[in-house]
């Protein structure tokens, strides 16, 4: 019997990585991307717990509705990002910062 | 030692070095592998969580397609790693210092909150049978049946945006413009010459 609380601290954690790696590559936009499918994980650990914890299968719809929506997100994002490299030939994020238009 | 506890300990343990590991590998290739590598562990843990399909769909959708796509886009792209590099240690201690604030502060909320012998979780949720995808299934289509014929709607609206996005237009292809098809009038196609004019 695992206690509830080792579950939370562990997604806790693996969410506060991904935040920090989002602070750490500020460069390089296709590891940010990374870190952003990190975190949804952890979101997704916690409605599965909750769920559990409250007896009720919501939690894993809902983890099933959020997988389709990344699912659409990081293809949408690695288009952009297909685009932003044929564009500048680089995929800097500082290039972004000299959009036009 | 109950071996439901090593395999939560090993797996979670997985799961926090690799995603480290996609955080701090410079090598973009190595960080989707070890992502990937994250994926299969937190799989495992959500099978303990008795949450049987959404673990395999992670498998299958997480790891089958949508990491495939990211290590076909990253290989795609010659991305120049020693450019991206610089900034790193710059932005270390600020990310150390997040890092440390969030994770201190969400696992003290729950270890304090949540710590009861009681809250243990094991249960698992039977609606219509024992099985976790009859169970999911009823729900999905019974109560969350818009929910769910939306998400399949998003799920179109991202193959479209996506193709419209890389699509790049050859020059030597030819097509046609509906506009002037529908625009086009009759005197435009057909002329018509009397007898008179023929005979002249």
């Amino acid at each position: 019997m695992i206690p509830m609380s080792h579950y939370l601290i562990l997604s806790s954690i693996l969410f506060s990585i991904s935040l920090a790696g989002i602070f750490l590559n500020r460069k390089n936009i296709i590891i940010m991307l990374m870190s952003l499918e990190l975190m949804f994980l952890s979101i997704n650990f916690n409605f599965i717990i909750f769920g559990n914890y409250l007896s009720d299968l919501t939690g894993q719809i809902f983890v099933f509705f959020i997988l389709a929506v990344v699912a659409a997100e990081s293809a949408i994002g690695l288009a952009i990002i297909v685009v932003l490299f044929r564009n500048k030939q680089g995929i800097n994020v500082q290039d972004i910062a000299r959009l036009k238009g | 030692m109950n071996l439901e506890i090593i395999i939560f300990y090993i797996f979670s343990l997985l799961l926090l070095s690799s995603s480290i590991a996609v955080i701090m590998v410079n090598n973009p290739v190595k960080s989707a592998i070890s992502l990937v590598l994250s994926f299969f562990s937190s799989a495992v843990l959500w099978l303990l969580l008795n949450a049987e399909f959404l673990s395999i769909i992670l498998i299958l959708v997480y790891v089958g397609a949508v990491m495939v796509l990211f290590l076909f886009v990253v290989m795609m792209l010659d991305i120049n790693i020693s450019r991206t590099e610089e900034g790193f240690v710059k932005y270390l201690p600020i990310g150390i210092i997040v890092f440390a604030t969030i994770a201190g502060l969400l696992s003290y909320f729950f270890y304090n909150q949540f710590d009861n012998a009681g809250d243990s979780i094991i249960t698992s949720i039977d609606l219509i049978g024992k099985d976790n995808t009859k169970n999911l299934g009823y729900l999905l289509y019974t109560e969350y049946l818009l929910a769910f014929e939306i998400a399949a709607i998003i799920l179109l609206l991202g193959i479209i945006s996506a193709i419209t996005l890389t699509h790049k237009k050859s020059e030597t292809n030819k097509y046609q413009n509906p506009g002037d098809q529908v625009n086009v009038s009759k005197n435009a196609r057909l002329k018509i010459i009397s007898d008179e004019d023929r005979a002249r």
